[in-house]
Order: structure tokens, then sequence, then C-alpha cells
């Protein structure tokens, strides 16, 4: 039995998300389900290797139309991984689907090894990720995957936002000659992209310009690091809103555009504090000398809270009014950078 | 590989594992690392593997439908860069930067080193990788058939059960796990470290064909890798082996696991390996006049 999940966005959010014109889009894990589907259609080679997952992971009806590309290995992670490595090697193109807190952890030395190591095109499909599972304890969460995955030469890390995003990602995977690991969670997100948008993988989106904060957000945060812009906005400071929707290669670039362009960087994320998105930017803007206030907003390294993801996110100042108060006492205590001053 | 009737003696390899065991004696003294004893317990394996059993070749290398090797305990990679050089896939010269700054010749097998068809090192991993490559050739209706190589210390490893367990249940009759059983792991006797044993009762639960062969008698072990499997059911062949077999000094003794010979030590172990020639070109000169009978 499952509670009723709360609204992911507060009243005043949903009212903000309805003036942007934002609309409401379908949970990123059934985008994925379907795009594999539309693609193993013409890719006789895919496999979805699945750790009796495929109901968490939507693959129900991918395994009844096509059976003989659906590899069930049971209750088994570390399996799960060393045989898409086989397959991958054998020419198949395998996606293996698994919780991102098992697939991530209990199987990290065979990603590391078959996976990386041997680099074989295999995509790595965490679902569920972050605090999705939120309820379930933290057994069930992984906030340590993109920690883990970052220190793992050869393999590239995509956290999509929004349905458009994951579908590119998912597309971009099955393209990819090296090692892919995506990881969404399964509440609805809202649909944050224009029409013809063009995705690149290691090319951040940039949702909203700005020169007083940069928001830089991956995943299923980024809609709130997007609303708190709006936010911000009705009170005189223009925000601008990054989705970085791949952690490895990082867009260093637009990393370093917004240190050297914003008075503040905020960065967001469904991970923990340590060794995640947030880290990587603060290494990014360090090592090139641009020394702008800067916040990481994630998961405290603590025992985490429970509840649902939408609770979770609220409880550490992942919404609307807790980004934007990051953002103001930011800049009410931040210096401005050399190249504002510049300005 | 060649096929026919299998002699009562295979002199050829009887020959090779002599000279193999030399040269890896020599690889390992050179590059001053390396797993001794792990390797001359299943060099024979490997040389059975190499020029009776799998059709790859230096020329059919990248052909889909070769037949794959996966070395799951990658530990014993020494005797694997030997038979590889011996069969051409690199030359002999190459190992002399075994494990040297930048050297593809690592201590454990890689795809840079050609031959090799995957990463191997940590145990507990090449079963699994075998299980797909197994699944991909039953689904392409490939003829290509999938070897291992595991430790008895590894099957310590629980992931080598998801395996086994998957391997029946998708009927791998393709997939063929050979177990170096040679009883000792690195602390000491497996028995006394973690007991694989019932070790044949454990495979046949699983689900699997088991079959047992002296794991340094060529012929036999050449007639098992090469009798077709049971219909639908993948096949462990439990090998039995003396860890560093063909060196009196070094055969049963734990301390060789990844003891490297020094100069005595090898010099020593070189004289011993050419009495044994001496004695096995005598024995099959006497056979050839028929004054012996085999």
């Amino acid at each position: 039995m499952s509670a009723p999940a709360p609204p992911m966005l507060s009243a005043a959010a949903r009212a903000r998300a309805g003036r942007l014109g934002l609309r409401p889009g379908r949970p990123n894990l059934d985008v994925f389900a379907e795009t594999l589907e539309e693609l193993a259609r013409t890719d006789p080679n895919l496999v979805a290797l699945t750790s009796d997952s495929r109901g968490s992971g939507k693959l129900g009806p991918f395994g009844q139309a096509l059976p003989g590309q659906l590899l069930e290995v049971g209750i088994a992670e570390q399996n799960l991984v060393g045989i898409a490595a086989g397959l991958a090697a054998c020419g198949k193109k395998p996606f293996a689907v698994s919780p991102s807190c098992f697939l991530t952890a209990r199987a990290l030395e065979q990603i590391k090894n078959d996976v990386c190591y041997s680099d074989v095109p295999v995509v790595l499909v965490g679902i569920s990720a972050g605090v999705s599972y939120g309820a379930l304890g933290s057994t069930h969460h992984s906030l340590h995957d993109l920690a883990a995955l970052r220190a793992i030469p050869n393999l590239t890390l995509l956290v999509p936002a929004d349905n458009f995003e994951t579908r590119e990602a998912i597309r971009a995977a099955a393209r990819a000659r090296h090692p892919v690991f995506v990881r969404f969670g399964k509440a609805p997100m809202y649909d944050l992209h224009p029409p013809g948008t063009r995705f690149e993988v290691g090319r951040a989106l940039r949702l909203r310009e700005g020169r007083d904060v940069a928001f830089v957000a991956t995943g299923e945060t980024v809609v709130h690091a997007l609303l708190a812009a709006a936010l911000l906005e009705e009170e005189g400071i223009d925000a601008r809103v990054i989705s970085m929707h791949t952690i490895k290669p990082l867009d260093t670039e637009m990393v370093l555009e917004a240190g050297r362009e914003c008075r503040a960087v905020v960065t967001v994320e469904e991970h923990s504090v340590h060794g995640g998105l947030g880290e990587a930017c603060a290494a990014v803007l360090m090592q090139a000398g641009v020394r702008t206030p800067f916040r990481i907003v994630g998961i405290p390294d603590e025992e985490t809270v429970t509840g649902a993801q939408a609770d979770i996110f609220r409880h550490y100042g992942i919404s609307m009014e807790g980004l934007a108060g990051t953002a103001r006492e930011l800049l009410g205590t931040g210096r401005p950078t050399r190249a504002a001053v510049e300005e | 590989m060649s096929s026919g009737r299998v002699d009562t003696r295979d002199w050829e390899l009887e020959l090779k594992g002599i000279e193999l065991r030399r040269r890896l004696l020599e690889v390992i003294h050179q590059a001053g690392a390396g797993h001794t004893g792990g390797g001359l317990s299943c060099l024979d394996i490997l040389i059975v593997l190499y020029h009776r059993i799998l059709n790859v070749s230096p020329e059919t290398v990248e052909d889909p439908g070769r037949d794959r090797y996966v070395q799951s305990k990658g530990h014993s990679v020494e005797a694997l860069y030997c038979v590889l050089a011996d069969r051409g896939f690199f030359p002999w010269s190459d190992l002399e930067t075994l494990c040297r700054y930048r050297s593809p010749y690592v201590g454990h097998p890689t795809r840079h080193v050609r031959g090799i068809e995957m990463n191997t090192g940590a145990l507990g991993h090449g079963l699994s990788i075998c299980v797909g490559m197994a699944w991909a050739g039953q689904r392409d209706r490939a003829t290509y058939r999938v070897f291992t190589l595991l430790g008895d210390g590894e099957l310590a490893e629980g992931s080598v059960w998801e395996a086994a367990m998957a391997a029946a249940h998708y009927q791998l009759d393709n997939l063929i796990a050979i177990v170096d059983h040679n009883g000792l792991q690195i602390t000491g006797p497996t028995r006394q470290v973690m007991s694989p044993e019932p070790l044949e009762d454990k495979w046949r639960a699983f689900g699997w064909t088991v079959r047992r062969v002296n794991g340094h008698d060529y012929v036999r072990l050449t007639e098992v890798l090469r009798q077709p499997p049971e219909h639908g059911r993948p096949t462990v062949v439990i090998a039995d082996t003396v860890k560093g077999k063909g060196i009196s000094f070094m055969e049963g003794v734990a301390r060789w696991h990844h003891g490297v010979p020094n100069a005595e030590e090898l010099a020593r172990a070189r004289a011993e390996l050419d009495e044994a020639e001496r004695r096995l070109r005598a024995e099959r000169a006497l056979l050839a006049r028929g004054v012996l009978t085999a």
C-alpha cells in the first residue's frame, strides 16, 4: 500500500508553472520504455535486460511485443551487468535496466571492469533514481551513483530533466559505441524545452538567460530551478537556468560562462552533495581561477529523511521557494566577480 | 583445430607443455611478478584449448564466428600470454615488457592484447560475461562455443552462482566452464579457506552437466572438451590439477600462488624441465621402436 503521492510542486509553484506555460508531461520512465521499444523494433540487436525489474522499468509491453529481445536475469544485478557486457562483446546493444540503487552499488565492480574497463557499449539504465523510492528508505535511494560512476573512465553519465531530454538521451545511448549510464525517476515531469531544441551529449541546455545568479541543475531538479528563476525575476533578480543533462563529459564551457558572467552559481542535484554535479562544477571553476560565490544544493551527508520524492526535495530546499532563498542568500553575501566589476 | 581420433599420447602437446613451462617461468622471472602456481596448474588446459579445441587463430581473431574464451581466473594471465605467443597472436619478444610501464601485457588480461576477449582479473566475473556471449550466440544461431576458466577458490564468489543459475535457465549448451581444481588458494587449501565441496553436486544441482578429468592429461582433456554437450545444458569440466605442476618444489605449495622464482630457483626448474623433456623424448623413441607399449 502506498499513500497518494504529494504534488511535486507547491500551489504557488504550480501556478507559476502555469503562467510560464510549462505543460505537465509524463514520467521520464514511461518515455524511456516507449523510446526503447521504438528503437528495438528497428534494431534486432537491441536487448533489454531486467533483474526482475520489467514492471518497475515499465517494460512489460516491450517484453510482450519483443520477447526475443528481453532478457530476464532474476534478482541478480551483478549477473545483469556481466551478461550485458558479454552481449555487447558479441555485437548486441544491451540496455541493463534496474533500480539505480542496486545497479550502481551491487554491480559496481561489474560496471567498472566488465563494462567500462573492457569498454563495451552497454547502456546502464538506473531507474527510480535519486529519492524516487523516497519512502522506502536509504536502501532504495541512489544518492551515491553519480559520485561512484564519475570516478570510472569510459563512461558517459546522462541525467535527463524532462521527457524530451529522456527520449534524446536514450536515443543517444543507443547510438553510443562506449558505455553510457542514464538515470531518471518515475514522477511526471513538466516539459521544459521549446520545440526544435537540439540535444547533444556533453552540451548543456540553457533554459533561461540571466546574469545575477546561475542555477546549474540536473535531472528532476531542473524544473524547480526554472520556477525559482521566474520567482526571482519579480524581485529584480535575473537568474540563468542551465539543464546539465550530461554529468560526464561535463560541459565545462557552460559552467565557466556561468561562473564568469553571473554574480553567483547555485548547483542543484538529486544526489549527495559529495561527488556529484556540484563538486564537478566547483572543480571546474576553482581550477580556472573563477571565484564566484557558489553553493551546492543536494542531499546533505546525513541519514536521508524519508517520504515521497517531493517531500524530500522540499525538506532539503530543492523547490522553487528553497532555491530562490539560496540564491538571495548567496547574492546578499556574495561579492561581485571581477568580470562583473569590469563591465 | 585438428580433429579425428585422439591417440593414447599427445606427444606434441606433452612437449609443448614442457617448453611453455620453461617460457612461463622465464617470463615471470624476468618481469619479477606473476602468478606462478596457478599458471602452472592451468597451463595444460590452455594448451589443449588453443591447440585442440578453440576455432580461433591469429587470422580469425576478429571473426564473429570464432569460439570465445574468457579467462575468469585472470591472475593466471602469464600462462595465457605464453600460449597466445606460442600460437602466433603476438611475438614472444612482446612479453619482455610484461608488467612494465605502459605495457599492454598487464598482470591481468585486457583487450589491448591480441587474442584476449575481455578484461578480467576481479574474480567471479567471467561466467556472467560468458552467459551473455552464449545467449547472443544462441539468439544469432551462431555455431561458436564459449569457454571460461574458473579457479576453485573463485567459486566462493556469489556472482559465479548467479551466472550458473542463468546459464541453466537459458539452456546454454554452447557454454563450457572449466574449473582449475588445484585445491589451493592464496591463504592455503581451498577446503580449509572456504570449501567448495561437494563440487560436482553443486554444479549438478544448478542444472549443469558435470564432467571430471585430470587437468594435466592432454588426451583426456581433449576428449572431454570435444564431447558434445547434453542438449539444453551447459557443461562444467572439473579439471583436477596440481598448483605448481611440473616443478617439484612448487607443486602443491601455496607460497607459489604469486611467488616469483629467483635465478637459482629458475635454474633448478629449468634443469627439471630439461630432464623431463629428455625422458619424454626417450620414451617416445622406445614406443616408436616397439620396445615399450602405451
